[in-house]
C-alpha cells in the first residue's frame, strides 16, 4: 500500500508515555528503579559550578604577571570572603602598601603568571530536576537522571509557549468551536489548566496570566499577538524558557481554528483530572511539540491492547488534517494516494492524496497533510 | 581507477537525498535520484535507515540491485552495486562552533572565516575587545554548548598574554559539548606559536586540545587551511561519532563525511578557479541561508542562521518587516491574515504552496531572505583588516580603508541559486526574478540554479583524498556539475547609473548563432525578457551617457553572452532597485514586471 511520510500529532486515549528527566551536567540520581513518583518529586540533583570573576591582580598592583605569585597571600583552592585581601605589594621602604581585595565570596580557582589574572569562583548553584508527571521510575541514567513512565492520555499541540506545569483540567467553553473570552476565565481557575475551543484573544490570555491559571489549551492564537506576550517577535519556533506562569498549548495553528473533535472530546473526558502540561516547542531538527499528559489511574486503564503506532505514515483510510491553504484546518479520510505527480493551481508538481472531507473529494499535496494518530 | 558508478548521499536535517552517477559512453552523468526523510531523530535514531530508504528509491527507479540487506554493495559487480559511496551531512543541526580571537576584527574574523569555510554555524565570536566583561563572556560560553571551539589570537612571535587570557576564560567557563556528556569538548588552537605551551597548560587537561598552525601568522596573511582541515577531521571523529547511526555510516563511505556547506563551498571554489570567474552561490534552506562567493580569487562563506523558508520564515518577516515582504506581492492581502499564514508555515515547515497566492507570498519572502543574507555576506566578505597599505597621493582622495567589501556586483560573472524555493519553483522565470530582485546584479551576469541540489554530493566527490580515486572522482564531479547539476537560466543585463524616468538607458544589438539579429532598447524602470536558449550570442551593449554596463559611463561593450531556459533579462529598474510605496502604483508596476518575464499564470 502506498504511504506518505508525514509526521502527525498524537492524540491518544491511552499510551505509555516515558520522559527522560536529565540534569544539564552530571550529578546525583535520588530515585531508584520502580519508585512511584509524583510531578513535584525531585529525581536528580547536582551543583552547577558557580559564576566566575576574574581579577587582574598584576595590573592592579602595577607589577609584571610573572611577579604575581610573590604578591598573592592566598593560594589556589583557598576560600576567600568579600573584601578579604588576596594580594599585596609593599611599596618603597615598606610604605605605600598596595593591596587587592576579593570582590566576592569565592574560591580561588587559578592564579596565572602569564596574564597576571586570578580566577575567583562563587559557590556552586544547586540544580534539581523533578519528575514532571506521576508515574514509575522505569530506568536510571547513571549520574544524569531517570526515565519516568506512566500510562496516560497524551495530546500533542502544534505550538506552545511557557515551560512545564501541572494542574486539574477545566473545560471553559461549551464546544470546540467557541472562543475563550475574558468572561470564561474566573478566579477559581487559579492553578488549573483551562481548555477552550477555537481561539483565545490576547486580552483573555492576559487575564489567564493575571489570575495564575497554569495552562491554556486552545485551537488557535494570533501570531502577531505573541509579540505582546513575549516582548519580542518570535522569529524561530524555539520556546519553553519563557517565565509567564501560564503555559499555552495551541493545538491547531495560528488564527481562529476549531479544536479538532478528537482533541476536545478527549480533554472533556478528562475534565477535573490532574495533568502535566509543557508549552516547550522546538520546530527544528530534534522537533519538540507542546504536550498535555493525563496519567490514568488503574481503574481508568482499558483492557484494549495498546495499538502500536505505525511510523510508516499516511495510508489509505488514514484520518488526516489539511494544514495549508486553501483547505487549511479541514479534516478528512484519505481515499487514495495516486503515484503520479499532479499539477496544483500554483503549477507545483507534487504527489497528492485524494481526501474525503464530508463527502467532498479534495486533491491535496501529501506534504500538506498531517496524520491524526488516534487510538 | 576507473569508476563505473558513484552513489552519493546528503543527510539533511529533514531529508536524505541520494544520487546515482554512472559512466555511460565515456562520460559521467546523473542517472537517478531518490529521497527519504532523515532518521536521526526518535523513533529511529539511526541515520543509516534514511540513507537506505533513499537508496532503495534509486534501486526501484534504476531497476538494479544496490543493497544487500542493510549493506551497500561495493564495488560494482555486473549490474549490482556501486564503485564508491560518499556522503555529506547537516543533520542534527549541522556543525555548531564558537570561535575566539584577540582582536574581533582581525584574528576573531579570521577564525570565523575558517569555521564558516569548513561548513559550520558560528554561534558566537569571543574576543578580548568585544566589549564584554570576562564574567559576561564566561556566562555566554557556558550557555552555548558548541560542538567545538576554534581559538586563535596573536601573530607568530607577538604578545602571548592576550591569547592565554582567552584560554583562561575558556577554562573558567569549562564549556560542555552539545552532544553527549561523556567526552571532552574539542578545542583547536590556531594562534601565536609562542603561546602553544601556555595554552597546553591551561586547556590541555580540561578539553580535547589540538594545535595547528597560526590562522594569522603575520597581519598581512591569513592561513585558514590547517584550521579548516582540522575542523573537518574533528567533525568526523567527535561530533558525527556522537550522532545516532553515524559510526555505521562512516564505515560505509569511501571518503570522510563532510559537513554539507563545506562540500558546497569546496565545489564553488573549484569552479571559480577552473574557469577563472567570480561566482556567488546561494543555498536557501528551511532554517538557514548559506552564501558562498569567490571574488578576486578569495573565497568566503556566510551562513545566516535564522533566515530560511520554513523553520525561520517568521524571522525573515521579523527582520525584513512586513512592508518589505509585501512590496513584492502583486496582490492586495490582509496584513493580519498574512502574518498568521506565515506563522503557520513556520510551525508546519514541510508544507508546499498549493494555491497561486501562497506561492507568490512564499517567493516574496524568499526575495527578502536572500536580500538580507546577501547584505550580511557583503559585510563579512571583506579584505583583511588591520593591514597597513602603502598609499599614493591619488589613494589619499579615496576614503576606503582596510576592510573594503570584496563583493563587487559589476565584476560578478555567475550567480547560482539552490534550495527548494529556487530549485523547485514551478517556472524557471520565477527563480530568475527572485535572484535578480534579491541580489541586484549589475552589468552582465549569468544566472543558474542547481537543478536538484546536488552540489553537496558533487563537492564531497571532488574532494576525495584517496590517491587512486581522486582524479577520476574530480572529473566525474565536474562533468555532472556542468551537464546535469546546473540549469542555465540565462543572462541578466543591468545598466547602473543616473537616468530620468522612462528615458532610454541601454541599446543592445544581438547576433544569434543562426546569424539572425535583433535590437533591444531598454528604458528606465523597464524589464524585458528575450527568449534565447543556452547558446553563444554576440552582443554589443551601448549604455546611455550616464549609465554603466561594465566598461564605464556611456562606454560600449562587445562580448559573448549565453541564453538559457529563461533567456536574456534586460533590467532597466536601476540600482538599488526601488519599489514604489504607494499601493496602486506598486501593484501596477509589479504586474507589469511579472508579465514581462511570464512569471505567474495570472489570468
Amino acid at each position: 500500500m502506498a504511504h506518505a511520510y508525514t509526521p502527525g500529532l498524537k492524540v491518544l486515549h491511552q499510551s505509555d508515555v516515558s520522559k527522560n528527566r536529565r540534569l544539564p551536567i552530571k550529578g546525583e540520581v535520588v530515585k531508584n528503579i520502580g519508585d512511584n513518583v509524583t510531578p513535584e518529586m525531585v529525581v536528580a540533583k547536582t551543583d552547577l559550578p558557580g559564576n566566575v570573576q576574574m581579577v587582574k591582580v598584576s595590573n592592579l598592583l602595577n607589577i609584571g604577571p610573572s611577579d604575581i605569585k610573590d604578591a598573592m597571600i592566598v593560594a589556589t583552592g583557598d576560600h576567600v570572603e568579600k573584601d578579604q585581601v588576596i594580594a599585596e605589594m609593599a611599596g618603597l621602604f615598606g610604605l605605600f602598601k598596595s593591596e587587592v581585595k576579593s570582590p566576592i565570596d569565592a574560591t580561588i580557582e587559578s592564579i596565572s603568571d602569564v596574564t597576571g589574572q586570578v580566577v575567583l569562583r562563587e559557590k556552586p548553584i544547586p540544580v534539581e530536576v523533578d519528575a514532571y508527571m506521576s508515574g514509575v521510575v522505569k530506568d536510571i541514567i547513571p549520574e544524569e537522571g531517570v526515565i519516568v513512565e506512566t500510562s496516560a492520555a497524551f495530546i500533542q499541540g502544534i505550538f506552545g509557549i511557557g515551560g512545564e506545569s501541572r494542574g486539574k483540567i477545566v473545560i471553559v467553553t461549551d464546544n470546540r468551536d467557541d472562543e475563550i473570552t475574558p468572561n470564561h476565565i474566573l478566579e477559581e481557575h487559579a492553578g488549573k489548566i483551562i481548555v477552550g475551543g477555537s481561539f483565545i484573544s490576547l486580552e483573555a490570555f492576559r487575564k489567564a496570566i493575571s489570575l495564575k491559571v497554569v495552562g491554556v489549551v486552545v485551537g488557535g492564537f494570533n501570531y502577531f499577538d505573541l509579540e505582546s506576550i513575549l516582548g519580542y517577535t518570535l522569529g524561530v519556533a524555539i520556546t519553553g524558557s519563557e517565565e509567564l506562569g501560564t503555559s499555552l498549548v495551541v493545538t491547531e495553528g495560528y488564527g481562529k481554528i476549531h479544536m479538532s473533535d478528537r482533541t476536545f472530546s478527549l480533554l472533556k473526558e478528562h475534565e477535573n483530572h490532574f495533568a502535566s502540561i509543557n508549552g516547550a516547542t522546538q520546530i527544528r531538527a530534534g522537533v519538540i511539540r507542546p504536550e498535555i499528559v493525563i496519567p490514568l489511574s488503574k481503574d481508568q486503564l482499558t483492557q484494549i491492547e495498546d495499538k502500536k503506532v505505525q511510523e510508516v505514515g499516511i495510508g489509505m483510510g488514514s484520518f488526516v488534517r489539511i494544514i495549508r491553504a486553501p483547505y487549511f484546518g479541514k479534516i478528512g479520510k484519505v481515499k487514495s494516494l495516486p503515484s503520479e505527480l499532479n499539477k496544483m493551481e500554483s503549477e507545483t508538481m507534487v504527489r497528492v492524496a485524494e481526501v474525503d472531507v464530508n463527502g467532498e473529494i479534495l486533491l491535496v499535496p501529501r506534504s500538506n497533510l498531517e496524520m491524526l494518530e488516534t487510538n | 581507477m576507473e569508476l563505473k558508478s558513484i552513489l552519493a548521499t546528503d543527510c539533511g536535517s529533514t531529508t536524505t537525498k541520494a544520487i546515482l552517477i554512472e559512466k555511460i559512453d565515456g562520460e559521467y552523468r546523473l542517472k537517478y535520484r531518490g529521497e527519504a526523510p532523515t532518521t536521526v531523530e526518535a523513533p529511529f535514531e539511526d541515520v543509516t535507515k534514511g540513507v537506505l530508504n533513499a537508496v532503495m528509491e534509486i534501486e526501484e527507479l534504476a531497476g538494479r540491485k544496490l543493497l544487500d540487506g542493510d549493506n551497500i554493495i561495493s564495488p560494482q559487480k555486473d549490474d549490482s552495486g556501486v564503485d564508491i559511496y560518499i556522503s555529506t551531512s547537516s543533520a542534527g543541526g549541522g556543525l555548531q562552533m564558537m570561535v575566539a580571537g584577540v582582536v574581533k576584527s582581525m584574528t576573531g574574523e579570521s577564525a570565523e572565516r575558517a569555521a564558516l569555510g569548513a561548513g559550520s554555524i558560528v554561534m558566537d565570536v569571543i574576543a578580548s575587545n568585544d566589549g564584554r566583561l570576562p564574567h559576561e563572556k564566561i556566562k555566554r560560553i557556558r550557555q552555548l554548548r558548541p560542538d567545538m571551539i576554534l581559538l586563535s589570537g596573536g601573530i607568530d612571535g607577538g604578545t602571548v598574554s592576550h591569547v592565554v587570557e582567552l584560554a583562561e576564560i575558556l577554562s573558567a567557563a569549562n564549556p560542555k559539548p552539545r552532544l553527549g556528556q561523556n567526552y571532552k569538548l574539542p578545542v583547536i588552537y590556531a594562534g601565536n606559536k609562542k603561546a602553544q605551551d601556555q595554552i597546553r597548560n591551561t586547556l590541555g587537561e580540561l578539553t580535547d586540545l589540538d594545535i595547528v598552525d597560526n590562522i594569522r601568522p603575520v597581519l598581512e596573511r591569513e592561513n585558514l587551511g590547517p584550521s579548516r582541515d582540522k575542523v573537518h577531521d574533528l567533525f568526523m571523529e567527535h561530533v558525527m561519532a556522537q550522532a545516532p547511526g553515524y559510526k555505521k555510516l562512516m564505515s560505509w563511505t569511501d571518503a570522510p563525511i563532510m559537513p554539507t556547506p563545506g562540500a558546497v563551498g569546496f565545489l564553488i571554489e573549484m569552479i571559480a578557479k577552473e574557469e577563472n570567474i567570480s561566482v556567488v552561490g546561494v543555498d536557501i534552506g528551511g532554517a538557514t541561508t548559506d552564501i558562498f562567493s569567490v571574488f578576486s580569487e578569495k573565497f568566503n562563506r556566510t551562513v545566516s542562521a535564522n533566515l530560511g523558508m520554513s523553520y525561520s520564515v517568521c524571522n525573515v518577516l521579523a527582520e525584513a518587516g512586513l512592508d518589505n515582504v509585501l512590496r513584492w506581492v502583486p496582490l492586495d492581502i490582509d496584513r493580519k491574515e498574512l502574518t498568521n499564514r506565515i506563522g503557520n508555515k513556520m510551525i508546519r515547515p514541510t508544507t508546499v504552496p498549493q494555491s497561486l497566492e501562497e506561492l507568490i507570498i512564499e517567493q516574496a519572502i524568499a526575495r527578502e531572505a536572500l536580500r538580507l543574507s546577501f547584505k550580511q555576506h557583503k559585510e563579512f566578505a571583506v579584505e583583511l583588516k588591520g593591514v597597513q597599505t602603502e598609499r599614493t597621493i591619488s589613494d589619499a582622495f579615496e576614503q576606503s580603508g582596510s576592510g573594503k567589501s570584496l563583493v563587487n556586483m559589476m565584476d560578478l560573472d555567475l550567480l547560482v541559486g539552490s534550495g527548494g524555493v529556487l530549485s523547485h519553483a514551478p517556472r524557471r522565470s520565477q527563480s530568475a526574478r527572485m535572484l535578480v530582485d534579491a541580489f541586484q546584479p549589475e552589468g552582465i551576469t549569468q544566472l543558474a540554479v542547481d537543478s536538484i541540489f546536488m552540489m553537496p554530493q558533487l563537492g564531497v566527490l571532488a574532494n576525495i583524498d584517496k590517491k587512486e580515486l581522486s582524479d577520476e572522482a574530480r572529473k566525474a564531479a565536474l562533468e555532472v556539475f556542468h551537464k546535469d547539476c546546473l540549469i542555465r537560466l540565462g543572462t541578466c543585463i543591468a545598466p547602473v547609473g543616473k537616468s530620468k524616468p522612462d528615458a532610454l538607458v541601454l541599446t543592445a544589438h544581438l547576433v544569434f548563432p543562426d546569424k539572425s539579429s535583433r535590437i533591444v532598447e531598454l528604458h528606465d524602470g523597464e524589464l524585458i525578457k528575450i527568449d534565447a536558449p543556452y547558446e553563444p550570442i554576440q552582443i554589443t551593449l551601448t549604455p546611455a551617457k550616464k549609465m554603466d554596463v561594465g566598461s564605464g559611463m556611456g562606454e560600449s561593450i562587445e562580448t559573448e553572452i549565453f541564453g538559457g531556459v529563461t533567456g536574456l533579462i534586460f533590467d532597466g529598474r536601476g540600482r538599488p532597485l526601488e519599489v514604489p510605496i504607494e499601493k496602486e502604483k506598486r501593484l501596477s508596476l509589479l504586474e507589469k514586471w511579472s508579465k514581462a518575464v511570464n512569471e505567474y499564470p495570472i489570468k
